[in-house]
């Protein structure tokens, strides 16, 4: 699939998306001005429109696009306290090769784990092109100094991740410091390198959706290459409604700027049917333009299973069952 | 000279049209006689042209009157009883001369027109909650539905009762917020111009009421046909004429009250005595329904 | 099939049609008279056709004046022991008929979809459910109408003649029958004649519920038919919903009678943004306002008053939203914009749009392939549309959205005003003083604000002016079918 040629090559694209932007970041007040200047988000028409896009019957050839897609898009996760190299490894494996009865499976996005795991990742994954994200800024709750969160992201930028997906500060983020959530989404951009941004709003702790809008331009202006729902700890991670609003932010953002942003829905899709609206979603309110990895993620974990049973039952015309899915 | 043999000056009985007091404009008048056929005045015969006035004088004041607070409306209306009670005696020679009742008996219809004042003026910050409401739709919208006053209402009074049914049929349609043209009773149409004198001084916006006198075929007709009236009060119209007129409402779908909705039989005419009932308030009112979601407090209690 | 959107993007859903199989449409249907099945007393019959397709689905007898007599005679005959009945058992039957219809309405949204044009998520999401809760909402009502305001023991008024449009026929008929059953009447009910079959499933239904004879009698046919009933002494009653110029000739023909009159008739609704709307949702109002149902719909907000400050940002974001509709196949379940119901319709809704051209406004559509067979038209905007316009005058009932400018609030209500209709209205803000003080202004019967073609048995439905009198729907609703 061709990249779209809208996005500038990394570091250039945010360095004029932050000129653009310079008096809008100029102070507190004036960025409060901008963000409460976005159009508001009518909570009913909202949900009803990505309700609406749910019902799309997506069948035969639809579906077997779809969900090769979709296992291509995924960021196999495992953020645990228990996650050891060996987990690692296993998952590793499985992003590489998902499906061991049937090699033309593609391989996921990306495996994302914490930053003391990287190493393991990278060594894991070597040559596939799997990229390791890595969470950081004292994921998840984002409450440690800056100086914290930028030690956190240059360990994992220098352990090789490829990809960084920092949570913001919702807690200043709804005392309205809105250049103070800016100001640190810069930091780590910077801290980042060359490594892509994903940023994390906690869209279940922000709660409203004009918050969500808010935080999505936030982010976008800030210089975030994704922007990402969740983090799949607390009680309401992805939705069809928040994960819509923020397609609506990307595309408005690119029409408005040129630069091109990826979303990420993170927790809570676990099967086909959902990552299938979830396609939908991007291909009727962002355009095929972000029907690629590069441009749409699902962060998941048991996703991964049911996307590989459906598209064993698509090559064969039986259902599939949890025993012909590897566990990882 | 003695007091009784004192020549008594005679009223000139004028129309009432946007709160002021013209003649008819094609100068014509007719004779009002009373029940035994004595002369009583020489009163306008209103042309088409005084009716169009009137219209545009009814649509002027409808703005205002139908956004006045429905307090306000009541107590413009409870201003016309007062200032009705106050003339009773005069309202009751005239009742008596026009439908040739005994003084007393006609003292009595003054009072109950009167009375009926004082109901509408209740009635006018109460219909909303009668016949509006909450509806309680399936879905997160807040839904209500409000009576609305339908607009211009064209009333022709009954022919017979001519004090106690013109005040039965303006009070109720100008409670709720329309404005009214009135054609008085052909024959009796005294009491409806005097009405006009204690409307002038009751507080009432003018236009919100105009009262024509002259001939219910003449004046209904235009008024019928007048794509700038929204409704029309057929009470006065015999029943041929009520139907000339309600197939020429027809051209711009004026709500229609005929004789026949607010009586029991063909013969007997409405009984302007009894309790009115919410037929006549509710003949001229539209009812609005608006919609708005209501949403959930945050984006955190959709799911998929 | 396939819309500009289709061909254009590598996700092209494939073909999900639902399947036709659920429905039995026989070869040829009756009148529905006391009960039964039975030929047009002058043997005449006319043929439904498929408007995605222009296949035949059946051929229905043709109701005449004598055919009225009859099914008023059955409706009068039924009518003394149907409104003596207790409440409580009108409206066991009333729920008997909402759970067939449940159980039925994947089977009805198909025979719909065929016999209407119109998508099948709309039959499916949209029409059956609302049908079904009709007769569920006005089935509670026929124990209580001594409850509901209308004064003690409230007596239903006899025989109701009913004429219902195409563009919702089942719907329709529930808005007609539900209440008017409840109160204790019986029908006669002419459906439209491109839409029959709908009407002659719910005679089935009738039958499987056990409904006595005559209590509903269902006569398909052409204007004539119309016109006969409600001419009919016999008929106390009258409800109508269609054009304008059918409603007046309607309020002519009852004049002087004592027939009660319901008419839901046009309307050229205004959906007026504000500047400080919620933008997304607002142009997903106005889809739905004006693509709902090929737009064939009275209250469609088929006139767009835009603020000037933000009419090129939303035109931009209206524009590429169209180019995302799919139009095509009513029976798959990803169409968004099925057929036009007849060539008739069609016919009309091409020669306003040809007007709109003719008189200068400019004529935008997403690149859209039409299908070969069938009755289709593009969704279509007319920009630097202005009052004089006569497509900003005019009802299309079509799936053409006409856009006009405003700068203020006072000349957004001032311009949707200025209509003789006065059906639906919408109102996009983000300031709820100004929806109210909007709203209060508005001469509409409904007024959706920050939603759009909402509708639900509880709520009043009916317009101002010339669009009609009386209220379908909610307590309101069984005030034109009680005697008060």
């Amino acid at each position: 699939m061709p990249s779209p040629q809208l996005s500038p090559p990394p570091g250039q694209g945010g360095a004029a998306t932050l000129a653009a932007f310079a008096d809008v970041t100029a102070s507190d007040s004036t960025l409060r001005r901008f963000l409460h200047g976005l159009p508001g988000v009518d909570a009913v028409g909202l949900e009803a429109r990505a309700a609406s896009l749910g019902t799309r019957s997506i069948k035969t050839t639809a579906k077997a696009y779809a969900i090769d897609l979709a296992i291509s898009m995924i960021d196999l996760t495992t953020l645990e306290g228990a996650d050891t190299p060996g987990k690692v490894r296993a998952l590793a494996g499985k992003a590489v090769n998902p499906d061991p009865t049937d090699r033309t499976t593609p391989r996921t996005a990306a495996v994302c784990v914490y930053p003391d795991m990287v190493e393991a990742a990278k060594a894991a994954l070597g040559g596939s092109g799997v990229k390791v994200a890595s969470v950081a800024t004292a994921f998840p709750a984002g409450r440690a100094a800056l100086d914290v969160k930028l030690a956190d992201t240059r360990d994992a930028v220098a352990a090789g991740a490829d990809e960084i997906d920092m949570v913001i500060d919702r807690g200043a983020f709804l005392a309205g410091h809105y250049l103070k959530v800016y100001e640190e989404i810069r930091a780590v951009k910077e801290a980042s390198g060359a490594a892509r941004l994903k940023v994390i709003f906690e869209t279940g702790e922000l709660s409203t959706y004009d918050n969500i809008r808010r935080a999505s331009w936030l982010g976008m202006i800030a210089g975030a290459d994704f922007i990402k729902t969740s983090t799949g700890k607390v009680a309401v991670n992805a939705t069809p409604a928040n994960t819509l609003l923020m397609l609506e932010a990307v595309r408005d953002f690119r029409a408005q700027t040129g630069v091109q942003v990826g979303v990420k829905p993170a927790g809570g899709i676990r099967s086909t049917k959902d990552a299938v609206k979830f396609l939908v979603l991007v291909n009727e309110t962002a355009g095929q333009d972000w029907l690629d990895n590069h441009w749409f993620r699902f962060g998941a974990s048991s996703l991964l299973n049911d996307l590989l049973m459906q598209r064993q039952k698509l090559a064969t015309g039986r259902y599939s069952g949890p025993d012909y899915v590897t566990v990882d | 000279m003695s007091e009784s043999s004192r020549l008594s000056v005679l009223k000139t009985y004028k129309l009432y049209v946007g709160g002021k007091f013209p003649r008819s404009e094609s100068g014509r008048v007719y004779e009002v006689a009373d029940a035994k056929d004595t002369w009583l005045a020489n009163v306008p015969l209103s042309s088409r042209k005084d009716a169009r006035d009137a219209v545009v004088a009814a649509r002027k004041a409808f703005g205002g009157w139908s956004g006045a607070t429905a307090y306000n409306r009541g107590q413009v209306l409870y201003r016309v009883a007062e200032m009705l009670e106050g003339r009773k005696g005069q309202f009751a020679r005239e009742v008596a001369q026009a439908e040739g009742l005994s003084t007393s008996e006609a003292a009595l219809v003054v009072e109950a027109a009167v009375d009926r004042w004082v109901w509408y003026a209740g009635w006018t910050d109460k219909i909303a909650q009668v016949v509006g409401g909450a509806n309680p739709v399936a879905g997160p919208y807040f839904n209500l539905s409000t009576p609305e006053p339908t607009g211009v209402v064209a009333v022709l009074a009954p022919q017979e009762s001519s004090f106690l049914g013109l005040v039965s049929v303006i009070a109720p349609v100008i409670a709720t917020g329309n404005t009214a043209v009135v054609v008085a009773s052909e024959r009796a149409p005294l009491p409806a111009l005097s009405l006009g004198e204690v409307l002038a001084t009751s507080d009432l916006p003018g236009g919100v009421v105009n009262v024509l006198s002259g001939k219910a075929a003449e004046l209904g007709v235009p008024l019928a046909a007048h794509q700038d009236v929204n409704a029309i009060d057929l009470t006065g119209a015999d029943p041929e004429l009520a139907r000339e007129l309600e197939i020429a409402a027809a051209d711009n779908l004026k709500r229609v009250l005929r004789p026949q909705d607010v009586r029991d039989t063909e013969e007997a005419g409405p009984d302007f005595a009894a309790d009115p009932g919410l037929t006549r308030l509710t003949a001229f009112l539209e009812t609005k329904t608006v919609w708005h979601p209501t949403g959930s407090l945050g984006a955190s209690g959709s799911a998929y | 099939m396939a819309s500009a959107f289709d061909t254009a993007s590598a996700f092209a859903y494939a073909p999900a049609p639902e399947s036709r199989s659920v429905v039995d449409i026989a070869p040829s249907y009756g009148l529905f008279i006391d009960g039964e099945f039975t030929e047009a007393a002058g043997g005449k019959v006319f043929k439904t056709v498929s408007p995605s397709t222009e296949e035949v689905l059946s051929e229905v007898a043709q109701a005449g004046a004598e055919d009225v007599d009859r099914a008023v005679a059955a409706a009068r005959r039924a009518f003394g022991k149907w409104s003596a009945l207790p409440g409580a058992e009108r409206a066991k039957y009333l729920f008997r008929i909402a759970r067939i219809i449940q159980e039925r309405s994947r089977e009805l949204a198909v025979l719909e979809t065929l016999d209407n044009g119109k998508p099948i998520k709309e039959t499916r999401d949209a029409d059956l459910p609302l049908v079904a809760a009709h007769f569920f909402y006005y089935a509670g009502w026929a124990d209580k109408l001594d409850h509901a305001g209308y004064g003690r023991d409230p007596r239903p008024l006899g025989v109701a003649g009913q004429v219902i449009p195409w563009n919702f026929p089942l719907l329709m008929l529930a808005w007609k029958i539900a209440p008017a059953l409840a109160a204790g009447n019986t029908v006669v009910l002419k459906p439209a004649e491109t839409t029959p079959l709908s009407a002659l499933f719910f005679a089935d239904i009738c039958r499987q519920a056990g409904l006595p004879r005559g209590v509903v009698n269902i006569l398909p046919g052409y204007g004539d038919a119309g016109a006969a009933l409600v001419a009919h002494e016999g008929v106390d009653k009258v409800a109508f919903t269609g054009s304008t110029a059918v409603g007046k000739a309607i309020a002519r023909q009852v004049a002087g009678t004592r027939k009660k009159v319901t008419l839901e008739l046009g309307g050229k609704g205004a959906n007026i943004v504000f500047d400080d709307a919620p933008i997304d949702q607002a142009v997903e109002g106005i889809v739905t306002g004006i693509f709902f149902n090929q737009g064939q719909v009275c209250c469609a907000g088929s006139r767009l008053l835009v603020q000037e400050s933000i009419q090129d940002e939303l035109l931009d974001a209206l524009k590429r939203r169209l180019s995302t509709m799919r139009l095509g196949d009513p029976l798959d379940k990803n169409t968004d914009i099925g057929a036009i119901n007849s060539a008739e319709q069609l016919a009309r809704i091409t020669a306003l749009a040809d007007t709109g051209e003719a008189e200068g406004a400019e004529r935008w559509s997403p690149e859209c392939e039409l299908p070969s067979a069938g009755y289709w038209f593009a969704p279509t905007l007319f920009t630097g549309v202005t009052q004089a316009h006569t497509i900003a005058r005019d009802e299309i009932f079509g799936p053409v959205l006409s856009v006009l400018s405003f700068r203020t609030p006072d000349e957004a209500v001032a311009k949707a005003n200025n209509s003789q209709y006065g059906l639906s209205a919408g109102i996009w803000t983000e300031k709820g003083s100004r929806i109210l003080a909007v709203a209060n202004k508005l001469r509409a019967g409904v007024v959706w604000a920050n939603t759009f073609n909402k509708f639900d048995p509880t709520s009043p439905f009916g317009g101002y002016k010339e669009s009609g009198f009386g209220r379908e729907g909610g307590r309101h609703g069984l005030e034109a079918y009680l005697d008060v």
